[in-house]
């Protein structure tokens, strides 16, 4: 009797399983080839990359692999004889500084370009192309084309300030010219995604509220404010947590176009962290734990801005 | 009557900004192409010009024709179209079958896996970087054109935009195809395909630019082989990292590498800007 009573659920629970299992078999037939790849390349990866901040990790030669603890967080967080320790610091200052004056004027001029093309001046589909079209070039070609826009000698900016009489900007090799270049170069390659998903918020208002508001006699600015803002406050928020995790990935601009320079008092002032890790993880001396012990803290604090912003935004609408 | 010419006023200020703005926004494009075209004493001589006086073709020939082991740009050009093209077949596959499952079949848990996956693209990928490479060395991808397909098969985005478009198909459509006798894979192929070809004319653009324009990514798998095996972003960054380059000639590969970008934009636009205004994501 008693028996009985233990097998019957486990007889139970393993038909269960089969039945699910063929009643379900199409869907998961489906899934299946999207599931596996999933879980190797995006759900694997993260957890192997926690498990190797904990290590001294040599990737071509396992064998010199050695479990070391938090000895790498220790080392770039509060060592500060380490160079893991300057590395690290320096390019969370470089990249939060990046942040910082990229996702305003990003938000900011993708919103009033936005805001103009929403009032439909003549050829306003044509203007919405042109400053949609260089989010669709890769960085690569971005930079090739700007570099030499940029060029001390010979640049088509410094010549243009030339032939106005004013004097030379040497953009590329002095502070803050080298983190202005950034930025212009940034705001010409990625403004227009945010200004077409804002625009299409503006496109869904209903039209009768401005008309409301006029023969109340509101003004622009008014409107704007009253009824424009608030109706977008979901496309302001995709933007804004969009553009603070591009900003925060930021590589390709300061990589290519500053090499991380210029140097001012022995501090490269545009290597942002993602370079730092890309050279520690696969440069030479290549140290693959601590640089994964870096993208980890790096990625804790993306979160943890994205959750803040996701609050405080959500509070603000 | 006020209220129009205020209207009046409104379209004519915001067109003299926003034309001016468009102006400064073709510059750096329209500029490289003049030097791209410009003879070599003309580059240093009229930097300013945005009509080049004598043009010259030299440099195009030089990328295109000779096609250099040094700069090898129609191979660079030829595998990132081969490596971005498979990847885009493979890919809209892969996720529209699985985008099938979560919108028209029903099983235990389907809601809860789907927002699962989408969860998890919060998760900053710069974790995972330092664990891929070590993963592509163990697996022997490094260098191939493996780890430029493969991994990315398992990305969310385009699985979302596909799942978005199956769940406005119409319940009946599928249910008097079940009672004509077809299964569901019957049913993906003949029903829901045909009626979703927009649906991966999005989908199929943002994931074939976002593979052409890929930098970090493949920079670090290739960067070890031979200059043969570059796709365009990383040749052209070799480009530009050389020292002793030609100015014109950087400003032809770049012009190069995004002409065709330009044309596929201006031919699909409005699908492009659509599909971004409506999801919110790139």
């Amino acid at each position: 009797m008693k028996l009985k009573n233990i097998k019957k659920p486990k007889r139970n629970i393993l038909n269960l399983i089969w039945s699910n299992l063929k009643k379900n078999m199409t869907a998961y037939c489906f899934i299946l080839p999207f599931m596996i790849l999933f879980s190797v390349f995006f759900v694997f990866p993260f957890f192997y990359g926690i498990f190797i901040s904990f290590f001294k990790w040599n990737i071509f030669q396992p064998e010199k692999t050695a479990f070391v603890g938090l000895e790498n967080y220790i080392k770039i967080l509060f060592q500060s004889d380490s160079i893991y320790f300057d590395y690290f610091w320096s390019g969370l200052k470089n990249t939060f500084l990046f942040v910082l004056i990229s996702v305003p004027c990003l938000i900011g001029i993708a919103l009033f370009v936005a805001l103009l093309l929403d009032i439909e001046p003549p050829g306003y589909r044509f203007l919405r192309v042109v400053f949609f079209m260089p989010t669709v070039f890769s960085i690569s070609a971005v930079i090739l084309i700007w570099q030499w826009q940029f060029n001390t000698n010979g640049g088509f900016i410094n010549e243009l300030l030339i032939t106005l009489g004013l004097e030379k900007i040497p953009w590329l090799t002095s502070q803050p010219w080298a983190w202005i270049s950034i930025l212009i170069v940034t705001i010409w390659w990625t403004m227009g995604t945010n200004m077409v998903i804002l625009n299409a918020g503006l496109k869904d208002i209903d039209r009768s509220l401005y008309e409301a508001a006029e023969i109340d006699g509101a003004t622009y600015w008014q409107s704007l404010r009253y009824i424009s803002i608030p109706a977008i406050s979901n496309q302001l928020f995709t933007v804004t947590i969009l553009t603070t995790i591009a900003s925060f990935n930021i590589y390709g601009q300061p990589e290519m176009l500053t090499s991380g320079g210029p140097v001012i008092n022995g501090e490269f002032t545009t290597t942002v962290l993602m370079m730092r890790i890309r050279s520690i993880a696969f440069g030479a001396n290549a140290q693959p734990g601590v640089a994964a012990s870096m993208a980890v803290c790096l990625g804790i604090i993306m979160i943890c801005i994205s959750l803040f912003q996701a609050k405080y935004i959500k509070k603000l609408g | 009557m006020k209220l129009k010419k205020e209207l009046r006023r409104r379209k004519r200020i915001s067109a003299i900004i926003l034309y001016s703005l468009a102006f400064l926004w073709m510059i750096p494009l329209v500029w490289s192409v003049a030097t791209s075209l410009k003879t070599d004493s003309e580059i240093t001589n009229n930097v300013l010009g945005l009509i080049p006086r004598d043009i010259t073709f030299h440099r195009y020939e030089k990328l295109l024709i000779e096609n250099s082991s040094e700069y090898p740009l129609l191979t660079w050009f030829l595998n990132s179209l081969f490596v971005a093209a498979i990847y885009t077949f493979l890919y809209l596959f892969i996720a529209s079958l699985a985008a099938y499952a979560f919108s028209i079949l029903k099983f235990k848990g389907r809601d809860k896996i789907f927002w699962f996956i989408l969860a998890t693209t919060m998760i900053p990928g710069v974790i995972n970087l330092v664990p891929m490479i070590t993963m592509m060395v163990d697996f022997g991808w490094m260098g191939s054109f493996l780890a430029l397909i493969i991994p990315g098969l398992g990305g969310v985005f385009g699985l979302f935009i596909i799942r978005q478009f199956f769940l406005q198909i119409p319940n009946e459509l599928i249910e008097s195809a079940q009672l004509d006798g077809l299964n569901h894979f019957g049913i993906y192929l003949k029903i829901v395909l045909p009626l979703s070809t927009s649906a991966f004319m999005v989908s199929g653009l943002f994931v074939f630019l976002g593979n052409w324009n890929d930098y970090l990514w493949p920079l670090l798998v290739m960067s070890g082989s031979g200059t043969s095996k570059f796709t365009l972003p990383v040749g052209l960054s070799v480009l530009q990292g050389s020292y002793n380059y030609d100015y014109g000639l950087t400003m032809a590969a770049a012009i190069i590498s995004i002409v065709p970008v330009i044309i596929v934009y201006i031919f699909t636009q409005e699908k492009i800007i659509e599909g971004i205004a409506r999801t919110g994501i790139k």
